[in-house]
């Protein structure tokens, strides 16, 4: 095999990297000194729709996954944490993200300062996941001694029933939880300035979907690990107009270079997905693979957390999604009632929350948009939500022809993980598959 | 083409030299703490009953938990790969392959072709291995073929229910003081790695034919109770604890 048989595509860094770096630094700056600047600090989680907390005003919104996943992946950070939440008696089984947080609270050490853990204005979330991530928040909310507050949407997960009903209870506790901010903090909701946000809200996230879905092209012109880098500005910007304005430069460069034919991995010979987040201690994995020709193409929660997509099952198909605004039968966003009722039924009609059921033919669905070969499946310690129906999901795949490896670990627990045992694993099956390491055969 | 196949394995490293699909020789060595010394040696030992000379080894080819870390190996391959081979090539009607080594176990769907189709491996746990018959037998004070004949001599069902090794020799210790018959607590142990593993290759949709490799498979009572659990025969193949070192060298050739 020749150097030009092995690579076989060309590629080159993404011209907007830059920008994207120093949208994400701006957004972890935020966190360390938007408190102090006199914006409101919020706690919630990933999921929230917390553009809505645009109307009261300047805010720094911490979603307490994604700094659990940043402490994570810093073992020398992480393990004290997670050792410090075990000492005051919780399980080690309980969500991986959790631990690291709480650990870094109780520690009192924030990870982006290494200074004190911030001290929140208030806390509010939606129901995340089973794990009970707003449980979670009641534990910060009795120790630091803030208001908290949760939307309890529990009901999107049944099938069947009376929709209109459950989006009409959801819209009401948005309406309330509105007036009880506006108690909390003192200050006068701005309608305006929340249905703007929001907008923004709606937009970031079908641009990020549209974003994941490019990566269907053949060379891949993403991988993994920059998605993963430059996810932040999806997730934590999501109101922002900077962040449409990244997201769209971003869109338009990967339509570039798939017409240009450039390669995230130019050695691209075999494409694997994933479902769930990576062991954000292990990284590397997806480097290494690379030396195999191995491009991961994407992940299905962030196609569906921070993004958003339109699965049309009938034709076995995925669309970019189209913001609410823009789909027939939804009203434009006037007034307050407008803005909650919206975001009751995108929650409620988002792939976020389809049944399991659902989800398994979502995962064809991708796997196939993606044009992969394989999916990796993470037997996850560090979540059990993510982790029940598994081996479910992997005869499933597998009765659809589809390869599947799995490796047990933890996405946010480092000690959970054998780097050795996984990357061994993870040379059998490609073995198997006929993929063997490019450099030896060069 | 002559090619070793080495089988670095946790406990034993394993030598095949084979000229084609045919052996020459078969070599066995502890691995100890020093492997790559201990290969050496099983490999002059098989070069000598082989009656050929080092050089006219024309591949070598390393396998096992420790193939990395041998130098002078030309290639390696896993040891799924190398079981597969292996097996497949003495068994071709064998469609999945369970190996219980020292250290590890294994579950292998192979198709006709003697390629992978899908595995199981245990993770980080000894207790579906050669291991924890060592360490049972240690409890109990008696060595593993003294263990394996009281075993079939069993006549009582005394589960052991702790699913990690190192819970177990506690069970085990309890059973001895409730003057449990040895040989029932043997029989518990063999049953108790049974189950482990087969509830782990059960993840694969077992085919027929079933073979038992490794070094575990030369435990008889082992291969009585895997057949109970798995409900169907199992084949053992002759020298089972070489077939990963012969795949390794029969995969020299491709």
């Amino acid at each position: 095999m020749t150097t030009t048989d092995v690579y076989k595509y060309k590629t080159k860094p993404l011209d907007c990297w830059q920008w994207g770096k120093e949208l994400r630094l701006e957004a972890y700056q935020e966190l360390v000194s938007g408190h102090e600047q006199g914006k409101l600090m919020i706690l919630g989680c990933a999921a929230t729709p917390y553009g809505i907390l645009a109307g009261l005003g300047d805010f720094v919104f911490l979603a307490g996954e994604p700094y659990g996943a940043s402490v994570a992946a810093d073992p020398p950070f992480s393990i004290p944490c997670m050792e410090t939440f075990e000492a005051k008696g919780y399980s080690r089984d309980m969500c991986g993200y959790m631990r690291n947080f709480l650990g870094s609270m109780y520690l009192d050490k924030y990870y982006f300062t290494g200074g004190s853990f911030p001290k929140f204005d208030f806390a509010w979330s939606v129901r995340h996941c089973p794990a009970g991530h707003p449980k979670w928040h009641e534990i910060v909310s009795d120790y630091q001694g803030i208001p908290m507050n949760y939307i309890d949407d529990e009901s999107m997960l049944a099938e069947g029933g009376d929709h209109q009903h459950r989006i009409d209870y959801i819209a009401g506790q948005y309406l309330d939880t509105i007036e009880w901010m506006e108690k909390v903090t003192g200050r006068k909701y701005d309608d305006e300035k929340g249905i703007q946000a929001m907008r923004n809200y709606f937009r970031n996230e079908a641009l990020w979907g549209e974003i994941c879905l490019l990566n269907g092209a053949i060379p891949a012109p993403l991988d993994i690990k920059s998605m993963f880098a430059l996810m932040p500005i999806s997730m934590l910007r999501r109101h922002e107009e900077v962040a449409t304005q990244f997201l769209t430069t971003l869109r338009d460069e990967m339509k570039d270079r798939i017409a240009s034919g450039i390669a995230a991995v130019p050695t691209e010979r075999y494409r694997m997905c994933m479902l769930t987040p990576p062991p954000w201690s292990f990284l590397k994995v997806f480097r290494y693979l690379e030396n195999f020709g191995v491009v991961f193409v994407g992940t299905y929660v962030y196609l569906i957390n921070s993004g958003e997509v339109k699965f049309l099952y009938e034709e076995d198909k995925v669309v970019p999604a189209t913001v609410p605004e823009e789909r027939s039968g939804w009203p434009e966003m006037k007034t307050r009632e407008d803005l909650c009722r919206t975001i009751a039924r995108w929650r409620y009609e988002h792939p976020f929350q389809s049944h399991l059921d659902t989800r398994k033919k979502e995962y064809i669905i991708m796997y196939n948009h993606w044009k992969a070969n394989a999916y990796l499946l993470l037997l996850n310690r560090g979540c059990v939500p993510m982790t029940t129906n598994m081996y479910d999901f992997q005869r499933d795949m597998q009765a659809h022809g589809i390869p599947v490896s799995m490796f047990e670990g933890n996405f946010a627990d480092c000690r959970d993980i054998d780097e050795t045992g996984v990357l061994d694993r993870l040379e059998a099956f490609l073995e198997g598959q006929g993929i063997t390491k490019l450099v030896e055969t060069v | 083409m002559i090619a070793a196949g080495v089988d670095m394995g946790a406990h034993s490293i394993k030598v095949v030299i084979a000229d084609g699909d045919k052996v020459l020789a078969r070599s066995i060595a502890p691995t100890g703490f020093e492997p790559v010394e201990a290969a050496e040696k099983a490999l002059a030992d098989a070069v000598n009953q082989a009656g050929i000379k080092r050089e006219d080894i024309q591949k070598i080819v390393a396998t096992g938990a420790g193939r990395k870390s041998l130098p002078f190996a030309d290639t390696s391959v896993t040891e799924v790969t190398a079981d597969a081979r292996g097996t497949t090539h003495l068994h071709p009607s064998v469609r999945t392959i369970i190996d219980i080594g020292a250290e590890e176990a294994r579950g292998i769907a192979a198709d006709e072709q003697g390629k992978v189709a899908d595995f199981a491996k245990n993770d980080k746990c000894a207790a579906g291995s050669g291991a924890f018959v060592e360490s049972m037998a240690r409890a109990l004070e008696i060595k593993v073929p003294e263990m394996i004949e009281l075993s079939l001599k069993s006549t009582k069902d005394a589960p052991i229910n702790a699913t990690c090794a190192v819970f177990a020799e506690s069970e085990v210790v309890s059973l001895i003081h409730s003057k449990i018959e040895k040989a029932d607590i043997a029989h518990a142990v063999h049953d108790a790695i049974a189950s482990r593993v087969s509830s782990m290759v059960r993840r694969l949709s077992i085919q027929n034919d079933v073979a038992l490799i490794g070094g575990v498979a030369n435990n008889a009572a082992i291969v009585d109770v895997m057949k109970k659990h798995l409900g169907t025969d199992i084949i053992v193949p002759e020298n089972a604890q070489y077939v990963s070192a012969l795949g390794a060298a029969l995969s020299a050739a491709a």
